[in-house]
């Protein structure tokens, strides 16, 4: 399943959230999306999962228009795992991660054994199947995220819409989260904040800035020194990583940052 | 057997379990409503002998039946009428339709509760909190007062309901929104606002009215109250709630998306636009019926719905049939108590609900405080 949007832009009050972005991801592609705070990672998700309406640009998805199809339709071909609060009302996991069912679902239609195996499958897979009637709000922040990438995994989409999956969690969250993701082999656009982990997992980069995509290609031709201090605004050495020949960035405050990088040491 | 296998047969059989508990509930529900419904025609000032309610209840459907089919049907089932022309017309033209109402609003009440909660994803929510029935209220006044909607005959007084209540709802939903978000300190607020305006306009349009029998009327509008039912009142309220609830029981997937989160349920497949839409009817529609025949009944849609949820989870397609039937079964107790336990004086059901319902939704608010730090 393929992902392309072309010339997106969407305004709030006159300002440019998102700017003419085109971007694409191909088939089986695992594709980061970066850039700071405010830089309109997010709202570039939404345009793309269908909550908000581009002022300008089509989204194409499998060279379908999104808005040419139904909410419904959308669903049963694209999930999206964001961060989720169900507030003051209880799911048990297990209905939680039913709820994927509902694109597939008619008005009189019940939960089939059908289901309730790619519940069950969907649990074991993200290794929560102890969990299952445990209520979703005792859940630590990466076991909710782990539920909701099973409930993407019942909705049987070939397209993954991650909003910051490991937003908040610890290091050891962070890394099974994007290991399991890269392990299902879904075609999947994320947003991240977090440079190491994109430079690892994902296959290729968008870097947006105010809005406007500034770079683009595999993590190699992306995470460069200069991009970085132009876009977070921080001193940073980008080395490659002898054992796992990924690449390594390392981040420098301004007064260390400028002495390193007068001794001209960059990769 | 592969591991895998043995893992779901345990989840399948885990859900078949909750199923099972689900529907003995519901059953169990169904038995506690009959008899809540024979003691509830019983109790009161005058005693009635158990056995006479569905007797006469048998006689008269049986006697509707022939006169509908226009065939003789006494030959079939032959019921003695031991029962005199007082205790016919307390249990039959009185009690009955009195209780059934209180059946029709208690549940309607109670699912328009569970909708609205799951609408504005806050578990203060009730037609009555946010102003919804004060609105009503109005609606169904100003039909009596000015004769507004004259067009819609019989059913005027719940069509005007209904446009108040629709109003209503419309205006404390747009209150409530700020920079696009549904804010809810803002919403509660809003509608208690609202409520009050709408209550101050009721009594308004009541006292400067030249019609006398308005001041009584709006007594009971603003209290609410299932005293002076008869069977003709009884109609709409049941057809509106029969398909209401079935609409509603048919969503119950889209409640359950939408009560996670409004971006949930559309990348879930929901319509947020149109679904919200069709919700916003079902619930004034619903509401306006039931306030026009019964005034403006507060905190069934609190607290049913808490309860029941505590009782069986968060799902919707458990919580909308079991809120339907405890609603019910709670209003026709009150009732009860309303009109017998303060003999001689009759309090309206009101009255009761909301002294139950006002401490209640302190307790839901003081905890959500605690927990949440804010609303």
């Amino acid at each position: 399943m393929n992902l392309q949007t072309e010339n997106v832009s969407w305004s709030v009050e006159a300002k440019k959230i998102v700017d003419a972005v085109t971007l694409a991801v191909a088939e089986g592609e695992f594709v980061g999306l970066l850039g700071p705070n405010g830089s309109g990672k997010s709202s570039l998700l939404r345009i793309i999962y269908r909550i908000l309406k581009p002022d300008a640009g089509v989204i194409e998805l499998a060279g379908a228009n999104v808005w040419q199809l139904s909410p419904r339709q959308v669903a049963r071909q694209m999930a999206v795992v964001m961060q989720e609060r169900t507030g003051d009302f209880d799911f048990s996991v297990h209905e939680i991660v039913m709820m994927g069912r509902n694109p597939h679902k008619g008005m009189f239609d019940r939960d089939t054994t059908h289901d309730f195996q790619l519940v069950d499958e969907a649990l074991a897979r993200v290794d929560m199947t102890d969990f299952a009637q445990r209520s979703f709000l005792t859940l630590s922040g990466g076991e909710k995220q782990r539920v909701l990438i099973a409930r993407a995994l019942v909705q049987q989409a070939k397209f993954l819409v991650l909003d910051e999956p490991t937003n908040h969690l610890d290091i050891h969250y962070q890394l099974e989260i994007l290991e399991l993701v890269k392990n299902l082999g879904v075609t999947t656009i994320a947003a991240l904040h977090e440079l190491n982990l994109a430079a690892f997992y994902c296959d290729r980069l968008y870097m947006l800035k105010a809005g406007r995509l500034v770079a683009s290609g595999t993590p190699e031709e992306v995470l460069h020194p200069d991009l970085i201090r132009q876009v977070y605004g921080v001193w940073s050495e980008v080395a490659t990583h002898p054992l796992t020949g990924k690449l390594v960035i390392n981040f420098f405050p301004e007064a260390l940052g400028s002495r390193l990088n007068g001794n001209g040491r960059k990769k | 057997m592969s591991m895998l296998t043995a893992i779901q047969s345990a989840s399948a059989g885990q859900s078949r379990a909750t199923q099972l508990r689900f529907w003995l509930l519901l059953g169990g529900l169904a038995v506690l409503l009959l008899v809540s419904i024979t003691l509830g025609i019983t109790l009161g000032p005058v005693e009635i002998p158990v056995s006479a309610v569905w007797r006469i209840a048998a006689s008269e459907t049986l006697r509707v039946l022939s006169d509908i089919t226009s065939l003789d049907l006494s030959g079939w089932v032959n019921i003695e009428e031991d029962w005199s022309k007082a205790q016919f017309n307390i249990i039959w033209l009185i009690r009955f339709p009195r209780v059934l109402l209180g059946v029709f609003v208690g549940a309607g009440l109670a699912a328009v509760g569970v909708t609205m909660q799951a609408l504005v994803r806050n578990p203060l929510a009730d037609p009555y909190i946010l102003g919804i029935s004060s609105g009503a209220s109005v609606g169904a006044v100003a039909v009596l007062a000015f004769g507004a909607f004259a067009f819609a005959g019989i059913y005027a007084i719940s069509f005007g309901a209904f446009v108040g209540s629709t109003l209503t709802f419309f205006i404390v939903f747009l209150l409530a929104q700020s920079n696009g978000r549904l804010n809810p300190a803002r919403l509660i607020l809003a509608g208690v606002a609202v409520a009050y305006f709408f209550s101050g306009l009721t009594s308004f349009i009541t006292l400067t009215s030249d019609k006398r029998e308005l001041a009584r009327a709006v007594l009971a509008w603003l209290l609410g109250s299932l005293a002076g039912t008869d069977w003709p009142e009884l109609t709409l309220p049941a057809v509106v709630l029969l398909f209401g609830s079935l609409y509603l029981a048919m969503q119950a997937r889209g409640l359950n998306a939408l009560i996670v989160g409004d971006e949930t349920a559309a990348t879930l497949g929901v319509d947020l636009t149109r679904f919200r839409r069709l919700l916003f009817l079902a619930v004034s529609l619903v509401t306006g019926v039931m306030v026009a025949v019964s005034g403006a009944i507060g905190f069934i849609g609190l607290m049913i719905p808490h309860i029941v949820r505590l009782m069986v989870g968060t799902d919707h397609r458990r919580v909308l049939p079991v809120s339907i039937f405890v609603g019910s079964i709670f209003l026709i107790w009150v009732d009860v108590v309303a009109r017998t336990a303060f003999d001689p004086v009759e309090l309206p059901v009101g009255v009761i609900t909301s002294l139950l319902g006002g401490p209640f939704f302190l307790w839901l608010l003081h905890r959500q405080l605690k927990e949440r730090g804010g609303l």
